[in-house]
C-alpha cells in the first residue's frame, strides 16, 4: 500500500507526461505482483469494489473523532477523502504491519456489507495519511491523479518493450490483477484470450499538404467527408458489445443507445455523432454526452447517438482488414443494406474527377458536423497507426478573425510563470452607451498557437497593461489584436456574444491593427453554419 | 489582580495596562514588546521596541535602525521590571529570536506565546512551556487534521527528488525569516553540503542568521548561473517561484516548503510539484499538549482556526475564548 499511495501522491502532483511515465514505469518494474495488477486497474479505472458512500466513510470516521471537530476540518479541507486520511488518529500502537495493496483490494472486495465500517477502522489503524488516502479513492472511484488507461498501458509498453497496439487488443479481454498480462511482458507467453471483442488499434491519417497532390492520382482514391464528432469503433459478437474510442477506452456507459442498438455482429469503423434524422448536431451537444457515468432520459432523447461508418473490419467473424480499401466500402455498404442497422448510416463516398473538383467541394462546406474532408487509396489495407500514403485527412482551411484581447490567465506547468491563457473579445452595440457606441463581447478562450517568441511578448504586453484582478484573472486594456484562427462557429445562448469558437488558437499578433478596427460579433454569427 | 487583567484587547494590538505598553502592536505605538521578527508581529514605527537581542538585530535588518526611536534589547530568561509588571521573554522556538511573553502583576501570570513549535530547529532555541493562569494561544494550525510530519522524512523526499532528477534544479519556496533558514540548516544536518542557491530576498536574513552564530554552508545568490543550478537547491520567496523570476532556473521542480502543503488542493493550486510539510507552527497535536502543558485555566486563541481549539479547550473544562487580532498569519499564508 505504501508504494501505491507514493505513486498516487508523486502523480497528483507531476504534470509533465514524461515524467508521469517514468514514475509509472518504475512502479510496474519493482512491485511484486499481484500489487502491480492492482494499480494497474486502479488507475485505468477497471478495478470493481465495493462502493462505499460517503456516509459511510463519514460515520467510521466520526466514530473515532468528535464530529464538530470533524466537521470543521471537513469544511476547510473540502475533500472528504483528504479530510478522513489526515484527521484519524495515529493508535498508540498499530495493530499490525501495514497491509499491501492486494490484502486491502481482496479483503474489502470480501466484505459483507455490514463488516465494512469495522474492516475500514481496522485499516485506517494501519496505514498513514496517504496511505489512507488512497484506500478511500479506491472505493469511491476515480483516482484523478492525470493518468488515463493509455498512459498506463504506454508505461507498460515502453518499460517492457512490447508493442502499444498488442496491448490494447488484448486489454479488453484481461482481467485484474492481470497476473497473465505481466507474465508476457516479462517474457512469458501470451495470455490465451477471447479477441472476438477486442479492440483492433486504429489506422489514423495523416495531414494532406497542398503539395502531395502532383504525386497522387485522383482515380487511385476515394474521397468522403471528414465528420465532427469523436472516431469510435463498434465491435458485437456472441460475447458482448463494445464502443471504443480511439484511444481504446471504453465509451459504453455513456451511450446506451449505441449499445442497444448493436444487434448485429462484426466490427465498423465510424464516427460517432448526435444526429437527428441523419442530420449531425453541433459538437457540443456530442461533448455534452461524452464522460457521463449515468446518461438521462432527457439526453437520451434531445441528443440521440448515432454512428456514421467508414469502415468495416470484421463480417461476423470475418476479418476484413487485409482487403483493399475499395473492397471492405463494399462490403460495408452491403452489410448496412442487409442488417438495415438502427443508429447507423454510411458515410457516403464523394464522387470526384480531378483535385481541383475536389477541393471546390472542400471550399464550400459549412454544413454542421463536417471539419473537411477524408482521402484513402483505393487499394489499401487496415494497418494500424498512422502509416504515410494510405489515408490523408484534409480539413477545410480554419476560419479567422481579428479579435482584441480582454483577460488573460497564467497557464500551469512549465507555463506556470507566464500569462497564456487568453480570452478575446468582438464589438458588439453598447445597449448602455449613447447611440452607435460599441463594446466588447467575450467569443473564445485560446491557449495555443503562438510561438515562445510571441508568448514572451503577449506575456510582457499583459504585466504592462493589466486593469484589473478577478482571482487568477487579470483584465487588460482593450487595445491588443489578435487574429485568432477556428475551425467553425456555432450559435451558442451560453455565451454573452451569442457566438462560441470550435478550435480557436491565435494565429498572429496584431501590433499593427488598432482596437477599434477588430471585427464585431455579427460578422462571426454570419460565419456560423445554418441551424435547422 | 486575576490574569484576565492583565491583557486587554486593544485596536492598535494586545495592551498589557501594568506594563503600560503593547505587544505585537498592528500599529505604531510608544512601547512594543515585540514576540519574533515575521512582518505581522513586528512592524515598523513604534517609539520603544522591546524584543530579544537577535528579534532587534532581525527587526533592524529588515527595517532599518531608524525605524524605531529606540530599542532595548533583552536577553531569555532575564526578569525585567516594567511599570507595575515583570516581564520575561521566554524562546517560543519559531524563528531565531522568537519569545513567548511572560507577564507577572498581583501575584497572577498571563504567557503570550506569539507563534511557536515544539518540533526541534537547529536555528532556534527551543520552546519553554511556563505555568500560568492564561495563556493566549496561536492557533494558525488550530485543526486536528494538521499533524506535521517529522522534518527529517521532509527533507528525504526533497534529496530523494534532487537524485531522482539531475537535469532540474528544485527551487523552495519558504518565506525569508526562518523557514529559510531552518530548510538550509536541516539540509546541512542531512549531509547536504553543497552551495545552495538563493533569491536576493533571501540574502540578508541569512546573513544575519550567520552573524548571530547559526551556521549555513555555502550560500550564493542566484544571478546568471543557468545550466549550472542543474541538480542544485534553491530558494526563493514563495511568490517569486510562480513569476518571472523562476524562468533564469533550468526546468525548475517547484517545491514549497508549508504546513499548508499538507492539503493536496492547497498544493495543487499553487502549482507545487513537490509538496513539503515543513512549518514553524505548531500542529494540533502540539497547540493541545502545550495548553495541558501550561496548566492555564483561560486560554485566548489568536490567528487561524480558532472554533476548533476553543471548542477543545471548552470540553476540557477551560475557558478558552477566540482573540481576533488583525492581519495575522501572513507568512504562512503566502
Amino acid at each position: 500500500m505504501r508504494a501505491f499511495a507514493d505513486l498516487l501522491e508523486t502523480l497528483v502532483h507531476t504534470p509533465r507526461r514524461t515524467r508521469k511515465l517514468a514514475l509509472l514505469r518504475a512502479y510496474f518494474r519493482a512491485t511484486p505482483d499481484p500489487d502491480r495488477g492492482y494499480a494497474l486497474a486502479a488507475l485505468a479505472g477497471t478495478l470493481e469494489m465495493p462502493s462505499l458512500t460517503p456516509s459511510v466513510i463519514r460515520g467510521v470516521a466520526q466514530a473515532r473523532v468528535d464530529p464538530r471537530l470533524f466537521a470543521l476540518s471537513h469544511d476547510f479541507v473540502g475533500d472528504l477523502a483528504e479530510t478522513v486520511a489526515l484527521i484519524w488518529p495515529d493508535p498508540p500502537t498499530p495493530p499490525g504491519p501495514p497491509p499491501g495493496l492486494s490484502e486491502t483490494v481482496e479483503r474489502l472486495r470480501a466484505a459483507s456489507r455490514a463488516a465494512r465500517p469495522g474492516l475500514l477502522d481496522e485499516l485506517f489503524d494501519r496505514l498513514d495519511p496517504s496511505a489512507r488516502f488512497a484506500l478511500i479513492k479506491l472505493c469511491a472511484g476515480g483516482m484523478r491523479v492525470g493518468v488515463s488507461a493509455r498512459l498506463a498501458r504506454t508505461a507498460l509498453a515502453e518499460e517492457f518493450g512490447r508493442p502499444l497496439s498488442r496491448i490494447e487488443e488484448l486489454w479488453f479481454a484481461l482481467s485484474p490483477p492481470y497476473a497473465d498480462l505481466f507474465a508476457w511482458l516479462e517474457g512469458g507467453e501470451e495470455p490465451e484470450a477471447d479477441l472476438s471483442l477486442a479492440f483492433r488499434p486504429m489506422m489514423l491519417a495523416n495531414p494532406l499538404e497542398p503539395e502531395r497532390f502532383e504525386t497522387l492520382a485522383p482515380a487511385d482514391h476515394i474521397a468522403e467527408i471528414k465528420w465532427d464528432g469523436v472516431r469510435v469503433q463498434a465491435a458485437a459478437t456472441r460475447a458482448g458489445r463494445r464502443l471504443y474510442s480511439r484511444a481504446g477506452e471504453d465509451l459504453a456507459p455513456a451511450f446506451p443507445d449505441i449499445l442497444a442498438a448493436m444487434d448485429w455482429q462484426g466490427c465498423v469503423d465510424g464516427e460517432l455523432l448526435v444526429a437527428i434524422d441523419g442530420a449531425p448536431r453541433p459538437f457540443a451537444e456530442l461533448q455534452a454526452r461524452l464522460g457521463r457515468k449515468r446518461v438521462t432520459a432527457k439526453m437520451l432523447a434531445e441528443a440521440p447517438a448515432h454512428i456514421r461508418a467508414y469502415d468495416l473490419l470484421h463480417d461476423g467473424e470475418r476479418d476484413l482488414r487485409a482487403l483493399p480499401l475499395a473492397e471492405r466500402r463494399a462490403r460495408l455498404a452491403a452489410w448496412i443494406e442487409t442488417h438495415a442497422p438502427a443508429r447507423l448510416d454510411l458515410s457516403p463516398e464523394i464522387r470526384f474527377e480531378t483535385w481541383d473538383q475536389l477541393a471546390a467541394l472542400r471550399d464550400a462546406q459549412r454544413a454542421e458536423g463536417q471539419e473537411g474532408l477524408m482521402v484513402k487509396r483505393r487499394d489499401a489495407p487496415y494497418a494500424a497507426g498512422r502509416p504515410i500514403g494510405p489515408w490523408w485527412k484534409w480539413k477545410r482551411d480554419p476560419l479567422s478573425a481579428d479579435c482584441v484581447l480582454m483577460y488573460a490567465q497564467r497557464g500551469h506547468g512549465r507555463r506556470s510563470s507566464y500569462y497564456s491563457d487568453f480570452t478575446f473579445g468582438a464589438w458588439e452595440p453598447d445597449p448602455e452607451g449613447p447611440p452607435g457606441a460599441e463594446r466588447l463581447a467575450p467569443v473564445g478562450k485560446a491557449y495555443s498557437g503562438f510561438t515562445d517568441a510571441e508568448l514572451v511578448e503577449l506575456d510582457r504586453w499583459v504585466r504592462a497593461h493589466m486593469t484589473q484582478r478577478f482571482g487568477p484573472v487579470r483584465a487588460v486594456e482593450q487595445a491588443l489584436v489578435v487574429e485568432v484562427a477556428f475551425d467553425a462557429v456555432q450559435i451558442s445562448r451560453r455565451h454573452r456574444s451569442g457566438v462560441a469558437m470550435r478550435f480557436p488558437r491565435i494565429k498572429r499578433i496584431r501590433w499593427d491593427k488598432p482596437a477599434d478596427e477588430a471585427d464585431r460579433v455579427e460578422t462571426l454569427r454570419a460565419l456560423a453554419a445554418p441551424q435547422g | 489582580m486575576k490574569a484576565t487583567e492583565l491583557l486587554e484587547l486593544r485596536p492598535q494590538g494586545l495592551w498589557c495596562p501594568p506594563a503600560g505598553a503593547f505587544i505585537d502592536p498592528v500599529r505604531p505605538v510608544d512601547r512594543a514588546i515585540v514576540t519574533h521578527g515575521h512582518g505581522d508581529h513586528c512592524r515598523p514605527g513604534s517609539r520603544a521596541l522591546l524584543a530579544t537581542p537577535e528579534t532587534v538585530a532581525i527587526a533592524e535588518a529588515r527595517y532599518g535602525r531608524t525605524a524605531f526611536a529606540a530599542t532595548q534589547a533583552i536577553p531569555a530568561g532575564r526578569p525585567m521590571r516594567l511599570g507595575d509588571a515583570t516581564i520575561t521573554l521566554v524562546p517560543a522556538g519559531h524563528v531565531l529570536g522568537s519569545a513567548q511573553v511572560v507577564v507577572e502583576a498581583g501575584g497572577a501570570r498571563a504567557v503570550v506565546s506569539g507563534d511557536y513549535k515544539r518540533a526541534a530547529d537547529p536555528t532556534c532555541a527551543p520552546f519553554e512551556p511556563v505555568p500560568c493562569d492564561l495563556f493566549v494561544t496561536e492557533a494558525t494550525f488550530g485543526l486536528p487534521v494538521f499533524r506535521h510530519p517529522p522534518v527529517q522524512d521532509e527533507i528525504a523526499r526533497l534529496l530523494a527528488s534532487v537524485r531522482a532528477q539531475p537535469e532540474r534544479c528544485h527551487a523552495i519556496g519558504a518565506y525569508a525569516l526562518g523557514k529559510a533558514q531552518r530548510m538550509i540548516a536541516e539540509l546541512r544536518r542531512a549531509g547536504w553540503d553543497r552551495t545552495i542557491y538563493l533569491h536576493g530576498a533571501l540574502v540578508g536574513l541569512c546573513t544575519v542568521y550567520g552573524r548571530l552564530g547559526i551556521p549555513l554552508g555555502p550560500l550564493e545568490t542566484v544571478r546568471g548561473q543557468g545550466a549550472e543550478l542543474k541538480g542544485e537547491i534553491v530558494l526563493g520567496p514563495p511568490s517569486a517561484l510562480n513569476d518571472r523570476w523562476a524562468r533564469r532556473l533550468p526546468d525548475p521542480v517547484i517545491c514549497a516548503a508549508s504546513g499548508w502543503m499538507r492539503v493536496r488542493q492547497r498544493a495543487k493550486q499553487r502549482g507545487v510539484e513537490l509538496p513539503l510539510v515543513v512549518s514553524d507552527h505548531a500542529d494540533w497535536d502540539e497547540l493541545t499538549a502545550t495548553i495541558t502543558e501550561t496548566g492555564a485555566q483561560t486560554v485566548w486563541v489568536t490567528h487561524g482556526a480558532e472554533e476548533a481549539l476553543c471548542l477543545w479547550c471548552a470540553d476540557q473544562g477551560l475557558d478558552a475564548r477566540p482573540l481576533a487580532l488583525a492581519g495575522r498569519g501572513e507568512e504562512e499564508a503566502m
